[in-house]
């Protein structure tokens, strides 16, 4: 589909649920509409039953984490719909409290997708009968997708042959984790000091 | 003597983590009732690796290793998805001959994949033989892979805006010569296979997935088309040049897992046609050219330009520690790989490191709805199915 049919798909589905739906915008040949996290199972329901959009193929569930925003997750959901076609985007806003209705009364295969959500960033997820971690360790502790999350994490395993057993032990990294920051400082990077330059004291 | 009823129970095993039938680092919970399996709870992450959050700091260049560990059958596939969505971000096009050489991998991926699936499928039945003849190909192939990228496996070979390197018209006319033999060998397979009734038994009528449970549940690929759906991501939402290639979709029509093995057999064959296609056009004289934009903020620089050029130098430098910037945005991308529908969905934030990168994978829907395909089948059924769904553990757990 072109993007003035898919801006049209986008002011239809607006205009049908007021309240649910908040607004779209068409990026990248895509279709993106915002939703309201609460009202998320009204929209979806709509948008598999409604004749004129029939997207019933469930694709996939993710969140993002943008730490300095107010509501901290995006929740992202896909949808196919093969009569169109075409795919759609659905983002509502929610934070680590915000209790975002479960999909999986319309959708039965949204179980694991928002299991991992629910696991690799903390958003909660209401109605869900059986919301264990999915993809971490046996007693993880933490959502290692959230930016505030250390890529190195905080434990570490090893088999201790005295004990016979594997033990979990506190990170110990004999090399610190290089993150090199490699954003040109001569376009528009914002430091307060230049890297290796802490001794000149703060920029003029 | 007092007899008491005696209390039933049903019974709990766990199948894997080491099942060879498992397909990798699978553990099921099984509860069965008699022989009939009543439950199935399939523990996954065995083989979590944050993928997703190490390519958040890496930059798209050094992201796309970390595909060919997805799949690891079917690497170039993976790729194939990152490097549309980095390139629908940049806004690029890929020249025709990187486009032919993408188009010709990712078929030699779904021929690699599939003789995996079909012949391991087969011995998870019983069959030993079919993986002896099958695997014997896929070495074939695997050396094309290495003849091209320098790797049999974690090939690396895909580039935002292309592919690395251009292929010597030896392995191109090599490949060609690949194709006919390879065909005898998919009809010695079927030969074995196809009216076999041990496998007819144990496949037909097993697993058998509606259409609308196969959208629901979220099935792409050979999943979707064994139960009826014509539904391709080449042919609906064509990406490179699939658009014109010629091959025809192969669909089911009980949804059951001999559908899904009789497909994928037919699949292997549409590919070899698409690869003749691919190879006729490589050799045509539109077919020749560059095989990455010539963009150097995109693509490096040819090695023997950087020698002379300074500016070529300044760009090598610069794409290799600091990478491409790529635009603001966000953008979903799905391939159509081996196991049904690869999507990657990407936010760019503008930096030269992605900012988030979702993967989607398909068989992560797929093995999801184990329990509710296995309830009420035989215990020996669940090898079966989960052969059927072709379950490859790097990218369910990523």
């Amino acid at each position: 589909m072109d993007d003035a049919k898919l801006d049209a798909l986008g002011q239809t589905i607006v205009s049908a649920l007021p309240g649910a739906a908040i607004g779209h915008s068409v990026a990248f040949n895509q279709l993106t509409v915002d939703v309201e996290a609460s009202k998320i199972v009204e929209v979806v329901k709509y948008l598999r039953d409604d004749p004129n959009c029939r997207f019933i193929n469930f694709t996939d569930i993710t969140a993002a984490d943008y730490p300095a925003r107010e509501k901290r997750f995006d929740v992202i959901y896909h949808f196919l719909s093969p009569a169109l076609n075409t795919r759609i985007r659905l983002k509502a806003q929610a934070d680590e409290t915000t209790q975002v209705p479960s999909l999986i009364e319309v959708f039965p295969g949204a179980d694991w997708f928002e299991r991992e959500a629910y696991d690799l960033y903390g958003v909660f997820f209401v109605g869900h009968p059986d919301m264990r971690r999915l993809l971490t360790d046996y007693g993880f502790e933490g959502h290692p997708l959230r930016k505030d999350f250390p890529t190195t994490g905080f434990l570490e395993v090893r088999y201790d042959d005295q004990e016979k057993r594997v033990v979990y032990e506190p990170v110990r990294l004999n090399q610190e984790f290089r993150k090199f920051d490699f954003l040109s400082p001569w376009e528009g990077a914002d430091y307060p000091v230049l890297p290796g330059d802490e001794k000149a004291g703060p920029k003029a | 003597m007092n007899e008491q009823p005696e209390q039933l129970r049903n019974f709990t095993i766990n199948f894997g983590p080491q099942h060879p039938a498992a397909h990798g680092v699978l553990r099921l919970v099984l509860e069965l009732d008699g022989e009939v399996v009543a439950r199935v709870d399939p523990h996954i992450g065995l083989l979590h690796r944050g993928t997703e959050k190490l390519i958040e700091q890496k930059t798209y260049l050094q992201a796309i290793p970390y595909f060919d560990r997805l799949d690891y059958v079917a690497p170039m596939n993976q790729e194939h998805a990152f490097c549309l969505a980095a390139e629908k971000l940049l806004g690029i096009e890929v020249p025709r001959r990187g486009q032919l050489i993408r188009v010709l991998y990712c078929e030699i991926g779904r021929i690699l994949s599939h003789l995996l699936n079909v012949t391991t499928q087969a011995m998870d039945v019983g069959a030993l033989t079919p993986p002896l003849w099958g695997f014997e190909e896929r070495e074939k192939l695997m050396v094309f892979y290495e003849r091209a990228s320098g790797s049999r496996m974690h090939a690396a070979f895909f580039r935002v805006g292309g592919v690395h390197q251009d292929l010597p018209q030896k392995l191109v006319d090599d490949i060609e010569a690949w194709c006919d033999p390879f065909l005898k060998v998919v009809e010695d397979l079927d030969r074995l296979l196809t009216a076999n009734r041990i496998f007819k038994q144990r496949n037909v009528d097993i697993g058998v997935v509606s259409l609308k449970e196969a959208w629901e549940w979220g099935f792409s690929g050979v999943m979707v088309r064994g139960s009826g759906a014509a539904w391709d991501l080449r042919k609906s939402q064509p990406y490179e040049c699939y658009a014109e290639m010629d091959f025809d979709i192969p669909i089911g029509k009980n949804g059951d897992c001999y559908d899904r093995y009789l497909i994928r057999m037919e699949e292997m064959r549409q590919s070899v046609r698409i690869m003749r296609q691919c190879i006729q056009k490589l050799n045509a004289p539109e077919g020749k050219g560059p095989v990455v934009v010539e963009d150097n903020k995109v693509a490096p620089p040819r090695r023997g330009e950087m020698k002379r050029s300074m500016e070529a130098l300044i760009h090598h430098f610069k794409l290799y520690t600091e990478g491409v910037h790529v635009p603001a945005g966000e953008v979903y991308t799905a391939v159509e790989a081996p196991k049904g529908e690869f999507g990657v969905f990407l936010i760019s934030d503008g930096t030269n490191k992605p900012y988030k990168c979702k993967i989607r994978a398909p068989g992560f829907a797929h093995l999801q709805a184990m329990d509710h395909i296995c309830r009420g089948h035989l215990l020996a059924d669940v090898s079966a199915i989960l052969g059927s769904l072709d379950i490859v553990f790097g990218e369910v757990d990523r």
